[in-house]
């Protein structure tokens, strides 16, 4: 039971993060970005390339893989973004046949320069902690730790710094941002290669835990999206509140109530749909989003 | 109204039905599965392109009358006609369904409620393993397959009954958009709240719009699991969500025949890529952002911008 | 009484949050009136015609129209029931044509047509008497603004309702058009009542057989325009002497 709920704020913490990215695209761009699951798994491959270049030190590579790979994806959302998404004027439906483009690109690429294996990366450090009722790997609560870390510098970066004002500016009415000489254009640059940044980064967290694997993408982008509409739109706490139950939900319905996993995973499924029917703005967000 | 658009229409079908004789062998069997696919793709556009609404959940529509169809010619022995029936009425009730709790969303949320069911469906489909097999599917046998005499394996004989249900979703797609409810739809894409204060009821217009979507989903995934006698878990992943919203993108939403132009484009680049390289779906992603760039309102839909306005 | 009465709101009451919007308001329409709402901004004014059109929830209160009661009637069905509304912020469908507009409209009021020639004509006098009839081709989001308005008002008179509400009908409006307004909505009655938020005094003096004030969500004064015009509390809270 305890296990399950470690776990669970493990998947919770990764979650939280992939979504804020994505949050950060979806609320300030409105745009609905598809290939946002490849830009996780690119991080995980490229996290892989990385420590592969530095056998004798697991940490050293490690530590390399988790600056230099959220750079690189985040480079290439950029490059996505003036190439393709500004052309198309962010438009939703032209938007999302890009995005869906791009990830075909993107997992292809994947598959052709990393192999249909899932591959493993080592831990940068490996001990464990021994909890009042049983050991725990302290990789994992890092994980925790520093996935917590990088959602106080998000919040913070949001809320107070002029990059965030900038952005939430953008965000409520892009026409007056660009009246006021803030160049939208380079703020949704931005925008998308942070968000992209995110979800990279939490790929590389994730990655000594779960292996790296081309389709991994998948999973991440429904739940990313799950968690930015039930957390409410623009709500970083809602978003927190909603990747802990996403990340829960699952074990704890199957642990709580002894489901077996299936159904406790068509029971959480459902609920997720309800949530949303009776409280379409979320479960912390504001009404009228 | 836009213009008449009966001639284009009857002219595609025309040119399909033509095909029964002069296509080759491999192009004739393409061609069955893309008109079941397009039925599919030419209901899903009666919800997205026309009324507006973004669903992400019709692979259950598919897949009930996939398996609808499936069940009632294995376990209930039905013949295939009355399969076909049952698939088709499956589609519209689980859509009518859906949408009595979906609808109360609009947006991103309806998107993602519409998603949930459906996952929660696929998931379902899996946990019921003795029965649907899971992934690995139902095989129907060739006995249900019989529809009076003809067999349905057969391409000479599934190829004009494909025909037969693409034309008649074609045409009833064409009637309705041209109607008074067509233009109803519209109006719901358009402008909800300024149609409501001109009396229309919102929820009821958007909720016959997603039965009658899924009614044509259901009837195409009935189809499919006749002709192809497979019924698969696969096939009512999200992937076949995304995949008639892509169609409907590539070919232009909201007009009658993209959703054809999109299902057949998609079929032939993948098949074409597939010949030139292992990479398949870069080429296919490399296109589809080259399109998009260059054609952003689907290809009848730009064509139409351009000035094309027979189009229909 | 009830020939003299159209539509009856006794005690409407909507707050949002802290704010009381509109906190208690009486007011009744006669059949064959044009009736202006005027008060400061934020007096109510537009919450206040919401709660009538059935876009806003009443919180307390109710509202009868003819006699019964449509305080829960969902605002499409109002519609039906006679009620038009026209935003204060213009609501066409930009993207279809003049006619799509008008048919929609034509279709959705209580009298509908029957088979295409009807519609046709229907739609051809609608636009006819807004002076938009050479217009019906054209794609609505490109007209000038000032026809945009007038197909606004155009869509709300082709409902035929027995009530019409217009939210300052003429905001941006050319001197000309203004003009124009007032002839067409002073031909309105006695088919139809006209219930009006207006800023231009002017235009409220001329068209108004009735004025109701509102401010801080209640109403100040009722009456005809010369008895606000000399009432003293409006003076003090809104004409500003």
């Amino acid at each position: 039971m305890l296990l399950a709920l470690m776990e669970g704020l493990v998947s919770a913490a990764v979650l939280a993060l992939t979504a804020v990215g994505l949050s950060l695209t979806f609320g300030v761009m409105r745009v609905v970005n598809v290939a946002h699951g490849e830009f996780f798994m690119l991080g995980a491959v490229l996290a892989w390339f990385v420590t592969q270049a530095f056998p004798g030190a697991p940490a050293l590579g490690f530590a390399l893989a988790l600056v230099v790979c959220p750079l690189c994806v985040a480079a290439i959302a950029v490059l996505a973004d003036l190439l393709v998404l500004k052309r198309l004027a962010y438009e939703p439906a032209p938007t999302i046949v890009a995005t869906i483009g791009l990830l075909y690109v993107l997992q292809q690429a994947a598959l052709s320069l990393f192999g249909p294996d899932a591959r493993p990366v080592a831990p940068p450090f490996d001990f464990r902690v021994q909890l009042p009722w049983f050991g725990y790997s302290g990789y994992k609560l890092c994980v925790i730790l520093a996935a917590l870390a990088l959602l106080g510098l998000v919040w913070a970066l949001l809320s107070r710094t002029r990059i965030g004002l900038v952005m939430r500016a953008t965000r409520i009415d892009r026409e007056m941002a660009r009246a006021f000489a803030i160049n939208v254009d380079l703020v949704y640059a931005g925008v998308f290669g942070l968000g992209a940044g995110l979800a990279a980064v939490a790929a590389v967290l994730i990655v000594p835990i779960r292996q790296a694997h081309y389709l991994m993408g998948a999973d991440p982008l429904l739940l990313s999206f799950i968690v930015v509409i039930i957390g409410g739109l623009g709500s970083l706490r809602g978003t927190l509140a909603a990747a802990l139950l996403i990340g829960l939900m699952d074990g704890l319905l199957s642990t709580a109530l002894f489901l077996p996993p299936t159904v406790a995973r068509i029971a959480a499924t459902l609920l997720v749909a309800l949530v949303l029917v009776f409280r379409p703005q979320g479960l912390l967000g504001k009404a009228a989003a | 109204m836009r213009g008449g658009g009966l001639l284009p229409v009857a002219g595609l079908l025309g040119v399909l039905a033509a095909g029964q004789w002069l296509l080759p062998a491999y192009h004739h069997a393409n061609l069955v599965r893309i008109m079941v696919l397009a039925l599919y793709a030419t209901g899903y556009n009666i919800a997205f392109g026309y009324t507006g609404l973004l669903s992400l959940g019709h692979a259950l529509f598919f897949a009930a009358g996939l398996y609808g169809a499936s069940f009632a010619a294995t376990l209930a022995g039905l013949p295939p006609g009355a399969a076909l029936a049952a698939g088709t009425a499956a589609g519209g009730l689980a859509a009518a369904a859906v949408g009595v709790l979906a609808l109360r969303t609009a947006g991103v949320a309806f998107m993602i409620v519409t998603l949930m069911f459906a996952q929660a469906g696929w998931l379902a489909i899996l946990a019921l393993g003795p029965w649907t097999r899971g992934d690995e599917g139902i095989v129907l046998p060739d006995a249900a397959r019989a529809l009076a005499g003809f067999d349905l394996s057969d391409d000479a004989v599934r190829y004009p009954l494909a025909l037969a249900l693409f034309a008649a979703g074609l045409l009833a797609c064409l009637w309705l958009v041209r109607s008074r409810a067509g233009r109803v739809m519209v109006a719901m894409r358009e402008n909800e709240e300024r149609a409501r204060m001109l009396g229309y009821d919102p929820f009821r217009v958007k909720l016959a719009a997603l039965a009658i979507s899924g009614t044509y989903a259901g009837a195409a995934g009935a189809a499919y699991a006749l002709m192809f006698g497979y019924a698969g878990a696969s096939l009512a992943s999200v992937q076949y969500s995304i995949l008639p919203l892509l169609w409907v993108l590539v070919g232009g939403a909201g007009t009658v025949a993209g959703p054809f132009v999109g299902c057949l484009l998609m079929f032939y680049l993948i098949d074409y890529a597939s010949s030139l390289t292992s990479a398949t779906l870069l080429l296919v992603g490399l296109a589809l952002l080259v399109l998009v760039l260059f054609a952003p309102r689907g290809i009848l839909g730009t064509l139409r911008e351009k000035g094309v306005r027979w189009l229909p | 009484m009830a020939a003299l009465t159209l539509l009856e709101a006794r005690g409407l009451v909507c707050h949002f949050g802290g704010l009381r919007a509109v906190d208690g308001v009486d007011i009744d329409l006669a059949p064959d009136e044009v009736h202006a709402l005027i008060g400061p901004n934020g007096a109510g004014k537009s919450t206040l015609v919401g709660l009538l059109a059935g876009r806003i929830a009443a919180q307390a209160g109710s509202i009868r129209l003819g006699g019964r009661d449509i305080t829960r009637l969902p605002a499409h069905r109002r519609v039906r029931q006679g009620i038009a509304y026209t935003f204060q912020i213009t609501q066409i469908f930009a993207r279809l044509s003049v006619f799509d507009n008008m048919a929609l409209a034509v279709q959705g009021g209580a009298a509908r047509p029957g088979g295409r020639p009807a519609l046709k004509r229907e739609v051809a006098g609608a636009l006819d008497r807004v002076g938009l009839a050479d217009r019906a081709g054209e794609v609505a989001g490109t007209l000038s603004y000032g026809h945009q308005r007038l197909l606004e008002i155009a869509l709300g008179l082709a409902l035929r309702p027995r009530l019409l509400i217009l939210d300052e009908p003429t905001q941006g409006l050319a001197a000309a058009e203004i003009a124009a307004f007032k002839r067409l909505v002073a031909g309105l009655p006695p088919r139809t009542a006209v219930l009006l938020i207006e800023h231009n005094m002017e235009v409220v003096m001329e068209l108004a057989q009735r004025i109701t004030v509102l401010n801080f969500g209640q109403v100040l004064a009722s009456g005809p325009p010369a008895a606000i015009r000399a009432d003293a509390a409006v003076q003090a809270a809104y004409l500003g002497g």
